[in-house]
Parts: structure tokens; sequence; C-alpha cells
């Protein structure tokens, strides 16, 4: 049984991939299209927060701005859909190359300072795109742009039933999930993580980390505008609340739940925070305080998130095996 | 050109200024200080118009309001500060970022608890609702009295900071902190006091906005940032920078949504105008903030002796 996960968070993530894997079959067949929705909008954001943890948790950019993407990528299909324009190439081509300038723009400032000044300069970016949004007055402004019909791709690969939309999003996903562990594994990737340790070194063995960092920060970016064209498609409405630093806050969150520098980690936290919201708000229109003191708690005390909880079950094992 | 509209705009910037530098200088201090990013400090703004608001609808005076909710407000900065603040202080500020983001969470859901989700309005006593005029020019009592209000905190602050052991301690630490503690001063104190006091103004500023606009639920959520934009422009710590900044950037945002649509058409047809000038006026201080950043990251009047 070589070929099963060694350990216990890689056969629960394994186990949630497959789970993952007939979602619609399996919801469909117990008649809950709800919960596929549910699931669809925790994958999209889930690829968001794969890309953001690209930069925090591997390379140690910290950006309250990261929403900005998901902004852009949902613009790029609403605004061609606003003319009549619903090829899906067109949305992807227009999403990857608007949301690459951009960060390169913006990235090759930020990357300029460190720390909290790189925090705020990222979140100062994201505001100029929310107020670029909000005052667009032809696309709606705060009022949002509904979106009357989904990007169009050939028939063997559209994504107009709900369905075939998560397809999309879990390829997607899957696609992002391993582009990051490839990344993170080539000497480009162990470039990235040894200047989040000590950038100093990295320069003095050769490196020139501000072109590394700002590609990387470039092509976390552009995974997260493919986040923003899918969730255009799948709410069909779009608006500036999407970009506000409140929502690149839950982004960090949901790295934070599942694990920082892992690569399941992301995905975890977004469908624990994904769910916990839509059934704590159930329970009680109180739930952002559980949501509130849950975050404090986690900081304080759950150092590793769901990750970390897990790897201490391997350690457990490995003392008493 | 219309003079009284410019003037009366004027007065706007220098009124959003000083509200901002009441926001502004506390984060600055606190940032500077204790290298601590309190995104929750939006929420203390919010807290004190709640609690003066509280206050007015019991006694029916404004003052007793604002004295109260001061107090108020430095009971919950201090709180604040001992039980979670000074936890994270030597954590990176990454987790600052979270937990005082899930703060913001916890005081808005407190609120919406406490006194309802609907905006809780705070009444004027009469003499503060006239109007004053000048030849042709009338500014309304209430707004003189915000500005007034903020420029005497400023100059008491400025007082306190310059003239006095706590102000020099203060300023020594914005500087550097590891030299104070080394001194054997009670480093710990400090910090609660600083950040007591930076709460309680950050209320004030709540209070004094709250009978034009009301209280609400996450009022202080939008002008945190721009508080932040001020820290950052102003020199983190700097509490001459956080004024002049706030100063700055308050009239400038103010101005700019009057009066950038004039300016624009000078170099463009109307409609172009008229579409671009609200979106840049917005982003105007963002993007003054990135210039800052790019080209002087210490920003404009960094603390004396900082590096």
């Amino acid at each position: 049984m070589n070929w099963l996960p060694q350990t216990v968070s890689g056969r629960v993530y394994a186990a949630i991939l497959l789970l993952l894997a007939p979602a619609p079959l399996l919801f469909e067949w117990a008649n809950q299209p709800f919960y596929l929705d549910l699931l669809s909008r925790a994958l999209i954001l889930a690829i968001a927060v794969v890309s953001l943890n690209l930069i925090l948790g591997f390379g140690g950019m910290v950006s309250l701005g990261h929403a900005a993407y998901i902004g852009i990528g949902a613009y790029c299909v609403g605004i061609p859909s606003y003319y009549d324009y619903y090829n899906g190439w067109l949305h992807l081509a227009l999403a990857l190359s608007v949301s690459a300038s951009f960060a390169l723009v913006t990235g090759a400032i930020s990357l300029r300072t460190k720390g909290v000044y790189f925090i705020m300069i990222t979140m100062a970016f994201s505001q100029m795109v929310y107020f670029t949004f909000l005052s667009l007055e032809e696309y709606g402004a705060d009022d949002g742009l509904v979106i009357y019909s989904r990007s169009e791709f050939p028939q063997w690969m559209t994504m107009e039933s709900s369905a075939s939309l998560y397809y999309w999003i879990f390829a997607l996903l899957l696609l992002s999930l391993f582009f990051v562990h490839r990344l993170v594994h080539s000497r480009f990737g162990r470039v990235i993580v040894g200047s989040r340790f000590n950038e100093a070194r990295m320069q003095a063995l050769g490196f020139d980390t501000y072109r590394y960092r700002l590609t990387c920060y470039v092509i976390s970016a552009m995974i997260c505008s493919l986040a923003g064209v899918l969730l255009g498609n799948f709410t069909g409405f779009i608006s500036p609340d999407m970009i506000g630093w409140a929502r690149s806050g839950e982004l960090i969150f949901m790295v934070i739940i599942g694990g920082t520098g892992t690569f399941f980690g992301p995905l975890v936290g977004t469908i624990v925070f994904v769910m916990l919201e839509e059934f704590l708000s159930l329970i009680t229109v109180y739930w952002h305080l559980i949501f509130g003191v849950m975050l404090v708690a986690l900081v304080l005390f759950g150092k590793g998130g769901i990750h970390g909880w897990l790897s201490l079950l391997d350690r457990k094992r490995d003392e008493h095996g | 050109m219309d003079w009284n509209l410019l003037i009366t705009q004027l007065l706007n910037g220098l009124q959003l200024g000083l509200l901002l530098f009441l926001l502004a200088s506390g984060l600055t201090l606190i940032f500077g200080i204790m290298d601590f990013i309190n995104l929750s400090h939006g929420s203390f703004y919010m807290i004190g118009a709640y609690f003066c608001g509280s206050v007015v609808a019991k006694t029916g005076s404004f003052l007793a309001g604002v004295l109260l909710g001061l107090v108020g407000m430095f009971i919950v900065g201090a709180l604040v500060e001992w039980f979670i603040a000074r936890k994270l202080y030597r954590s990176d500020h990454l987790d600052h970022v979270l937990v005082t983001f899930g703060l913001i969470l916890i005081f808005d859901t407190l609120v919406h608890m406490i006194w309802g989700a609907s905006g809780m309005a705070i009444p004027l006593p009469d003499t503060l609702n006239g109007q004053i005029t000048l030849g042709s020019l009338v500014f309304p009592v209430y707004r003189t009295l915000i500005i007034a209000a903020g420029l005497l905190v400023a100059a008491i602050l400025f007082v306190l900071v310059t003239r006095t052991r706590l102000g020099m301690l203060i300023r020594a630490g914005a500087s550097n902190r590891n030299m104070v503690e080394a001194l054997g001063i009670n480093i710990n104190r400090l910090f609660l006091v600083v950040f007591a006091l930076g709460a309680a103004m950050a209320g004030l500023a709540g209070m004094l906005i709250a009978p034009i606009t009301e209280a609400s639920i996450g009022m202080g959520n939008d002008i945190i940032i721009v508080a932040f934009v001020v820290v950052i422009v102003g020199g983190i710590g700097s509490i001459k920078g956080a004024f002049y900044a706030a100063l700055i950037l308050g009239l400038i945002d103010t101005m700019s949504r009057s009066y950038l649509d004039v300016v624009l058409n000078l170099a463009m047809p109307v409609a172009y105008a008229e579409t671009a000038a609200p979106a840049l006026s917005a982003m105007l201080i963002y993007i003054l903030m990135a210039a800052v950043l790019a080209f002087r990251p210490q920003g404009l009047f960094p603390p004396a002796g900082m590096k």
C-alpha cells in the first residue's frame, strides 16, 4: 500500500479530493442543488486563497489587497458581456492579461517596501481598484452589473449547467494546486521561500530577489483572476463590494484557518470558512461574533491552522509507533 | 468662481482633516511605539459614538456624553491592550492584522447586540444647531465646534508630547523602543497609557461626527483605512506628521470631490471629465500614499532619530 499517502494530513486531503470529484452527481442524487452551489462558491474562493497562499505563505508577502484580482477577473467577464461579447477565451485572456499588467505595475512599486508598508500599499492599490469600479456609472457603479449569460466555450467544455461549471471550478482548482506545488518545488520556488527566511542571504548568493518576488506576485495575481472569472460566471452578478478591503481580510483568514505555507491548507481552510459562514448564519444573526472570537483564538492559541493540527496527529502516531 | 463655496469646502476639508488627525494620532503612536497594526482602531471610533449617544439619550447633555464617552473609551482601550494587544507585540504583523480583523467582527456584532442594527441619531442642543453668518458666508455652528475641538485636542496633544515626561517617553519610544526599555522605564505601563489614549481620541472623533452622520455599525471601517494612509504619509510614529498629513489629505479629498471635474475639464471634454473626476478624486489619497511609499517610505515627517 505504498501509494497511499503516509501522513494523516495527506490521507485527509486525498479523501477530500476524492469526495469533491463526484460532488455534482452526489448532490443531484440527493436532490440538494443548494449544497452544490455552496461548494462551488467555496472552491472558487479556494482558488483565490491558493494564489494568496503562494505569496503569503511561501513568499512571506502579506497582501491585504488580493480581492482586487478577484474583482478584476470578474469585471473582465462582466464588461465584455455588457457589450455582448460572450466568448470565454476572450474573458480568460482579458482577465489574465489585465491582472498581470496591474500586478506588474503595482507589484513593482509595492515590493520596494517591506512588512507593514507592504500590507498597507497593497491595500491602497486594491482600494484604488475598488473606487474605480465604484465610480464607473456605465457598469452599474455600486449597484453592480448583472451578467445575463455565462462565458461561451466549445460544446464539450461548456459551463452552462451548474454541474459543468462545477467541473470548470474543480479543474482550475486542481490545476492551480498542481501548479503551485510544482512552482514551489522548482528552483524558482526555492528562491522565493529562501528570500522569505533571509532575503539578504539570497541576495548574497547572487539572486535578484526583487525580480523573483515580483514574478511570483504576478503569477499569484493571474491565478487569482481566474477565481474572479469563475465567480463572475457563478453569481451572474458583480459589484465593487467583491473588492473591499474586508474581502481581502477574509481571504487571509481562510489561509490561516487551513495553515499558511501548505499546499492543501488553503483548500481546507476555505471550505471550512464558507461552511461555517453558511451554517453559523443560519443559527444566529450574531455569527460574526463567533467568527471574530475564532480568529483571535486561532492566532493566540492555534498556530498552524488545520494542517498544523493534522500534523500533530502524525507526530503523536510516530511517538507511539 | 463661487468664493463662498470655496471657503465652505475649505472649512469642510479642515474638519475632515482634524477628525482624521484624532484617529491617526493614536494609530500612529500605537504603530510607532508598539509596532502594532491596529485595524480595529476604527471600532473605537464607532464605540465612542455609541457611548456618547447612549449618555445623551439618558441625560440630554451632549457635553456629558462626550466626557463620559471619553472615560469609557479610555477603559475600553486599556482592556483591549491588557487582554489582547499586549500578547501580540512580539508576533509578526500578519498576526496583528488577523487578530484586529477579528476584533472588528467582534465589536461590530457586540454593538449590534447592545444597540440594535439600525443607527443611532444623536440630537444636538439648540445652541449648537444654528448657523454662523459672516457676510454672505453661512457655516453651521456645530461644524465650527468640531474644528475648534480638533484644534484644541491637537494643541493639548502637542503640549503633552513635547512638554511632559510622558510625552518625552512617548517620543523616545517611537524612535527607539529597546533603548527606552533598557533605561529602566516601565514599558508596559507606557504602552497601556498610549493605547488607551489613542482609543479615547478615536472615540472622540466618532462622538464628534455622530451628530452629523449618526452612529452606525461599521462606521469606522472605511475611515480607518484613510487614517492608515495618513499615518503612512505622515511617517509612522510621528504626531507632527499625522497632523500635517491629516490636514493635507482632508483638504485634498474634499477639494478634489468638488473641483476636480472643473480642473479636468481644462484638459478633456466635459463628458470624460465628469466620468473620470469621481474615480480620480476617490483614488487621489491612495495615489499620494503609493507615491510617498515608493519615493519616501519613511513618510513626510518621520519621528526624530528614526533611520
